[in-house]
């Protein structure tokens, strides 16, 4: 299959203080590909890349095969909670359509067919009697789903999620993924987390980030087991 | 309230200020909503401020003093708006100097004018009760421009105020938006100048809009009702101002804050009751 994301030699450096290095990574069509690291070890840098918002120092990163600026139509994209303001004045159902927004968006009203959309996607991820309420009051897992509507909503190959579990319980967790898991039979899925938890004990494919990229083998290759990596970081 | 009335059907000042009271009302109902949510306070504080440079140029030139208000309100504006989306960690201080600077410009610009300065105290505080027809047509037409702005922009600037990161991989303009929208917030300025003065323009851009927010669930409703509460405080603080012969933008100031705080206060005893009562009925549930 097709590779959806590919790094070539990238390295990342802000203020002279070097981010990434040397990252290689491929990503094939229809993976549930998930990378995980101690926080500051440039995962959400990472992620700033694959969505275009930063450009590497050195390398060349490809999604869908164009530089990534020219993919973001193809990609839906759930952001760390903690990036978006509880107080706002908002409704779970204007969250989600912002998914649908477009440059030439004017005027207040949506179509027809994003709201159609936007229901649709809600019904996806199980949330859309939550439409009308204010996004602000809702728990962690019902902000989370939104999120995912959201991303959801435009209709994506790709799915980059940052933190999905990270202000969720264990019971939430388990249901995000399972959800996750069935969204990824249409949808690739790339997500970072600093939580090894369910990542370590269901999925396959997956790979260590503290500036430089490590790539864990479910054989038993060189790199040895993912729980080792933290444990051998403490050492 | 009925000397007022009085007054109102026989002076054309007092109508004037009335009708600067309700142009007002639309411009920090809809601007202050994207002060609060974007909590842009201080560059909106900023641009206020900075405005006196141009207000004190202008007059030195022997130009309209609203004139150079708007142009520098909206120089700031562009030159802060660049500076938030290049260099973050700087912002505050950049903020600040632009604040201060531009003060002080205007003041040796206004003290360099030969003559008798006299309006300099009413640019600081405001008059509303010397607003003049042309003012007020001025006042209009920033309205209408502010009003288009919104209503086409709507759905772009709730993107860019709550999520900036979503925004741009949706491929909206965020540094066109986000300076835009500060574009708006320095004609809502000029706009308010003549109300409250500069140095007190930052209350009528958060108070109505923060008091509307407290029980409001989204922009739309946010805007209208920040609009009806900046026309009750401006025109309470008028009546009031001028039943106790007190200088009217500070009047408004005051009542505009006392009300945000009665606000706050109310919205926490509404929550205890409701909590008190969810207690008190799942007890009852056993």
């Amino acid at each position: 299959m097709a590779n959806v994301i590919e790094f070539h030699n990238v390295s990342f450096a802000y203020d002279h203080r070097l981010i990434l290095e040397e990252i290689n990574l491929q990503v094939a069509a229809g993976d549930f590909f998930a990378i995980v690291g101690p926080n500051g070890g440039g995962k959400t840098t990472l992620l700033r890349l694959l969505l275009g918002n930063f450009e590497p120092v050195q390398g060349e990163i490809k999604v869908f095969n164009r530089p990534p600026r020219k993919a973001r139509r193809f990609i839906g994209y759930v952001p760390q909670q903690g990036t978006v303001d509880r107080e706002f004045p908002v409704s779970a159902l204007e969250v989600v359509l912002m998914g649908r927004l477009t440059p030439t968006s004017f005027f207040p009203r949506y179509r027809q067919e994003d709201y159609e959309a936007a229901y649709a996607a809600m019904q996806a991820v199980g949330v859309e009697e939550l439409a009308p309420f204010r996004f602000g009051d809702l728990s962690g897992g019902q902000k989370q789903r939104i999120l995912i509507a959201r991303a959801l909503v435009a209709n994506p190959q790709l799915l980059i999620l940052d933190e999905p579990t990270s202000s969720v319980d264990y019971e939430v967790e388990q249901e995000i993924y399972q959800l996750l898991t069935g969204l990824n039979k249409k949808v690739t899925i790339v997500l970072v987390s600093h939580d090894l938890g369910y990542i370590a004990s269901h999925l396959r494919k997956v790979a260590y980030l503290n500036r430089r990229l490590f790539l864990y083998q479910p054989e038993g290759g060189a790199q040895g087991n993912i729980a080792d990596w933290y444990g051998a970081k403490k050492s | 309230m009925s000397d007022f009335i009085g007054a109102l059907w026989q002076y054309a000042f007092i109508q004037n200020a009335v009708l600067a009271g309700v142009l007002s009302s639309f411009a920090c109902g809809m601007t202050g909503v994207y002060v609060v949510v974007k909590r842009i306070t201080f560059i909106s504080g900023g641009i206020a401020h900075a405005v006196l440079g141009g207000i004190g140029i202008a007059y030195y030139l022997g130009l309209d003093p609203l004139l150079g208000a708007v142009i520098t309100a909206l120089f700031s504006a562009f030159l802060l708006g660049m500076i938030n989306l290049t260099a973050r960690q700087h912002e505050d201080t950049v903020i600040g100097a632009l604040w201060a600077v531009g003060m002080a410009v205007g003041i040796i610009f206004i003290t360099l004018t030969p003559g008798y300065s006299v309006d300099l105290m009413s640019f600081l505080f405001g008059n509303i009760l010397m607003v003049t027809k042309p003012v007020l047509w001025l006042l209009l037409l920033l309205d209408l421009i502010i009003l288009l702005l919104v209503v086409v922009f709507y759905r772009q600037f709730l993107l860019v105020c709550y999520d900036e990161e979503y925004a741009r991989l949706r491929g909206l303009p965020v540094k066109f938006l986000y300076i835009l929208l500060l574009a708006l917030i320095a004609l809502t300025v000029v706009v308010l100048i003549k109300v409250v003065g500069l140095i007190m323009v930052i209350a009528l851009l958060t108070l109505p809009a923060a008091v509307a927010g407290l029980f409001t669930h989204n922009l739309r409703q946010m805007m209208v009702s920040a609009t009806g509460l900046s026309l009750l405080f401006i025109l309470a603080g008028l009546v009031i101002s001028y039943n106790l012969n007190l200088p009217s933008g500070a009047t408004i100031v005051i009542i505009a804050g006392l009300c945000y705080l009665g606000a706050i206060g109310f919205r926490k005893l509404v929550l205890k009751i409701r909590r008190r009562k969810e207690i008190a009925f799942d007890g009852g549930g056993e």
